[in-house]
C-alpha cells in the first residue's frame, strides 16, 4: 500500500468540553466542529486551552465533562494507543536510540507490520517529507527542522485519519519555519487528512489553515476562514488578537456612528452602553500624507519590506500605527508633519480601557 | 607561557603519581605478599589454591546469585516508580527521592540490628500462623531472601542517583506520549522506548549494586550467612595468603566488569553516532 492511498480524513467534533486543573479552567464548554479533510488551526494566547483540546483528541488528557467525537463516535474512553490520530509534538520527540527510518517504522512495528513492508513505508514517508537519504541518521545527527520532518513522517506512518500538530514549528528558525509550514500545507492537501494545528502564531494560522478557531479562556471566540476572521472579526478580542489593531478613543454619537480622530465612522458589531469607547482600526486603514500644516507628527518609522509602519502621534497625544506602501512612505521620516485620515470602513468599538 | 605549561605539566604528573601511588602501593604490597613466600621464593600457589579452597565456590556463587537477584529486584522496584514520578510530577517525586536516599544515613549496623531482631522475634510470635514459614523461608541458607531484601534497600540510593541522571537526559513525558501515539502499550513504552534510552544508567545502577553486594560484609556476617566477603574474612584467620589472593582476584573481577560495562556504554554511543 502506498502512502498516497490514505484513508479519508475523519470529522472531529468537540462537544461541551470542560476541563479544569485545580482552580484553573482550561476548557469551559468548548464546542467546535472540524470537517473531514480540513486543516483547522486552534489559535489563542497561552493558557486559552488550545493544547488541552488537542491532547484530548490524542488521548493524553481527559475532559471533566463533554465529548470528543471522531466520525460521530465518542472517543473519550479510548486509550491513547488505540486512537486513530498521529501527533507531532512541540518539543523534539524522536526516539534517540532509533534511526530516522526506525523512528518512522516504530508504529508499524508495534502493529506487527512485517519488516520489509514497514521499511518500504518508512522510506516512502521519509522521501515524502524531503529526507530521502537521511533514513540511517540518528536524531542527534539531524537539524531541528529535519527532526520535525521525521516526526511528521512518523505521525503519518500508521495512516491515521486525524493529524494533530502541537506547535510543531515553534522551536525552529524563521526560515525553516516558513519552508516547513508550506510543506505541511501541501502534504495535508495531498493526503486529505483532517488536521488540527495548535499555534499561538497568528501568521502561521492565517497562512496555513482552512479555518481558524480563536480560543480565549477555554471558550471559542470565533471559528472562520482566515479572511473572514481578519476582515469580519466577531468580537473585539478576535479583532485585536488577529493581525495588528489600533485602539483609539472615540465617542459614540448615536445612530450607529462613532466620532474618532475628527471623523465620523459607521459602527459594526456590539455597541457598548457608554458613550466613551475605544475604536478598533487596522494600520492599513490609516492613511498618512505629508502636509507641512498637518496636525500630527511621525514618531518612528519601521521598514518592513513591501510596507513601512509609521507610528504617528495625533494632536491630542494619542499614538496610532499606520501601514503604508513603502514607496508612499519614502518622504516621511521621524518628526515629519502629516495629516491622518481613516478609511471609511465600518469600525468595531469596544468598552474603553 | 611555555614555562608555565611545563610547570603545570610537572604538577599534573606529580598529582597523578601521588594518586597512583596511593592506590597501587597496597595492591602491589598485597600481590607481593601472596607470591613471595619466605623460604619458598616466588610462587603462585596461593592463586592455584583458590579454586580448591573449601567454601570458595559456594561463597562466590551465593554472592553472585544474591547480586543478580538484588539487581533484578531493585531495578524492578525503582525504574517504574521513577518513570511514574517523571510522568506525573508532584510531591510524590520528593517522597520517592527521600525514601531512596534514606538508606545512606542509616548505618548498616543499625539496619541489620533491626532486621536481625525481627527475623528472630517473628517466628516466636508467629509460630501458629503461615507467616512462620515465610520467616523461615527468607532465611534459607541456599538463597537467603532476607539478604536480597536488605541489599535492595542498601542499593536504593545508588540506583536512584544513576537512574535519575539518565532520566534527566531524556524527555520522558514527550517520548512516552510519542510512543503511545504510535500505538505502544505501557509495557512497550517501557521496554521499547524508555529502557533502551536508559541503557548506560541502568548498566551503572547494576554495576554499583553488584559491587555493593560482592563487598557487603556486616549484614551477611551478623545474619550468619556465608557470602563471599564473609568467607574471605573467615579464611584470612587460617590462610592469610589465600584470603589476600582472593581479595585481589575479586578486585580484578570487579575491574573487569567495570571495564566491560564502560566499553558497552561506549559501544552503544558509537553505534548511535554511526
Amino acid at each position: 500500500m502506498t502512502i498516497t492511498q490514505t484513508k479519508p480524513g475523519a470529522g472531529v467534533e468537540f462537544r461541551a468540553l470542560r476541563r479544569t486543573f485545580g482552580s484553573t479552567v482550561a476548557l469551559d464548554g468548548l464546542d467546535l466542529t472540524v470537517a473531514p479533510g480540513e486543516l483547522l488551526a486552534l489559535l489563542g494566547p497561552s493558557g486559552c486551552g488550545k493544547t488541552t483540546a488537542l491532547r484530548m483528541v490524542a488521548g493524553f488528557d481527559h475532559p471533566d465533562s463533554g465529548q470528543v467525537l471522531v466520525d460521530g463516535v465518542d472517543i473519550v474512553g479510548v486509550p491513547a494507543n488505540k486512537r486513530d490520530a498521529g501527533m507531532v509534538f512541540q518539543s523534539y520527540s524522536l526516539f534517540p536510540n532509533l534511526s530516522a527510518r526506525d523512528n518512522v517504522a516504530f508504529g508499524p512495528r508495534i502493529r506487527k507490520v512485517d519488516a520489509a513492508t514497514r521499511r518500504a513505508r518508512a522510506d516512502e514517508l521519509l522521501a515524502m517529507v524531503g529526507l530521502p537519504t537521511q533514513g540511517d541518521r540518528f536524531p542527534h545527527q539531524l537539524s531541528g527542522g529535519q527532526q520535525q520532518r521525521v516526526a511528521l513522517a512518523r505521525a503519518l506512518a500508521l495512516q491515521p485519519r486525524v493529524l494533530l500538530l502541537d506547535e510543531p514549528l515553534s522551536a525552529l528558525d524563521a526560515q525553516v519555519r516558513l519552508t516547513l509550514r508550506e510543506e505541511i500545507s501541501r502534504l495535508q492537501k495531498n493526503l486529505g487528512i483532517t488536521t488540527i494545528f495548535v499555534t499561538h502564531d497568528q501568521e502561521e494560522a492565517l497562512s496555513m489553515a482552512d479555518r481558524v478557531a480563536v480560543l480565549r479562556d477555554g471558550r471559542l471566540e470565533q471559528c472562520a476562514t482566515p479572511i473572514e476572521l481578519y476582515h469580519h472579526p466577531a468580537t473585539a478580542f478576535v479583532a485585536e488578537f488577529v493581525g495588528t489593531m489600533n485602539r483609539i478613543p472615540g465617542r459614540l454619537t448615536g445612530s450607529g456612528r462613532v466620532e474618532v480622530a475628527g471623523q465620523q465612522m459607521p459602527v459594526i458589531g456590539d455597541v457598548p452602553t457608554q458613550t466613551a469607547v475605544d475604536v478598533l482600526i487596522r494600520p492599513e486603514d490609516v492613511r498618512v500624507s505629508a502636509d507641512v500644516d498637518g496636525p500630527a507628527r511621525v514618531v518612528t518609522v519601521s521598514f518592513l519590506g513591501p510596507t513601512t509602519r509609521l507610528f504617528v502621534e495625533l494632536p491630542d497625544g494619542i499614538g496610532i500605527k499606520a501601514d503604508l506602501a513603502t514607496r508612499q512612505a519614502s518622504g516621511l521620516g521621524p518628526g515629519a508633519a502629516v495629516r491622518v485620515e481613516l478609511a471609511e470602513h465600518p469600525v468595531m468599538v469596544s468598552a474603553s480601557r | 607561557m611555555a614555562a608555565l605549561t611545563r610547570r603545570t605539566r610537572v604538577w599534573h604528573g606529580l598529582v597523578l603519581a601521588v594518586f597512583g601511588l596511593y592506590f597501587a602501593a597496597p595492591l602491589v604490597a598485597s600481590f607481593v605478599f601472596t607470591v613471595d613466600v619466605p623460604g619458598q621464593g616466588l610462587t603462585g600457589q596461593a592463586y592455584a589454591d583458590i579454586l580448591g579452597a573449601p567454601g570458595f565456590t559456594d561463597g562466590l556463587g551465593l554472592s553472585l546469585l544474591l547480586a543478580v537477584a538484588t539487581i533484578v529486584l531493585v531495578l524492578a522496584l525503582v525504574v517504574p516508580a521513577m518513570v511514574a514520578v517523571r510522568l506525573r510530577p508532584g510531591r510524590l517525586g520528593t517522597v520517592v527521592e527521600v525514601l531512596c536516599t534514606l538508606p545512606l544515613v542509616v548505618p548498616p549496623i543499625a539496619f541489620v540490628a533491626g532486621i536481625g531482631s525481627i527475623l528472630q522475634l517473628g517466628p516466636e510470635r508467629l509460630s501458629d500462623t503461615p507467616l512462620y514459614q515465610t520467616f523461615l523461608a527468607v532465611q534459607d541458607e541456599r538463597f537467603p531472601v532476607a539478604l536480597v531484601l536488605s541489599y535492595t534497600v542498601l542499593a536504593l540510593p545508588f540506583v536512584f542517583r544513576s537512574l535519575d541522571s539518565g532520566l534527566r537526559a531524556i524527555d520522558v513525558p514527550t517520548l512516552t506520549e510519542a510512543a503511545r501515539n504510535c500505538g505502544a502499550s505501557w509495557w512497550q513504552v517501557l521496554v521499547r522506548v524508555l529502557l533502551p534510552n536508559l541503557r548506560s544508567s541502568l548498566a551503572g545502577a547494576a554495576f554499583l549494586t553488584l559491587a555493593l553486594v560482592l563487598g557487603e560484609y556486616t549484614i551477611a556476617r551478623i545474619l550468619t550467612f556465608e557470602t563471599f566477603p564473609v568467607w574471605i574474612v573467615k579464611v584470612s584467620g587460617s590462610e592469610a595468603r589465600l584470603s589476600v589472593a582472593v581479595s585481589l582476584l575479586s578486585l580484578l573481577i570487579t575491574w573487569l566488569l567495570l571495564l566491560a560495562l564502560s566499553s558497552a556504554g561506549t559501544r552503544a554511543k558509537t553505534a548511535s553516532e554511526e
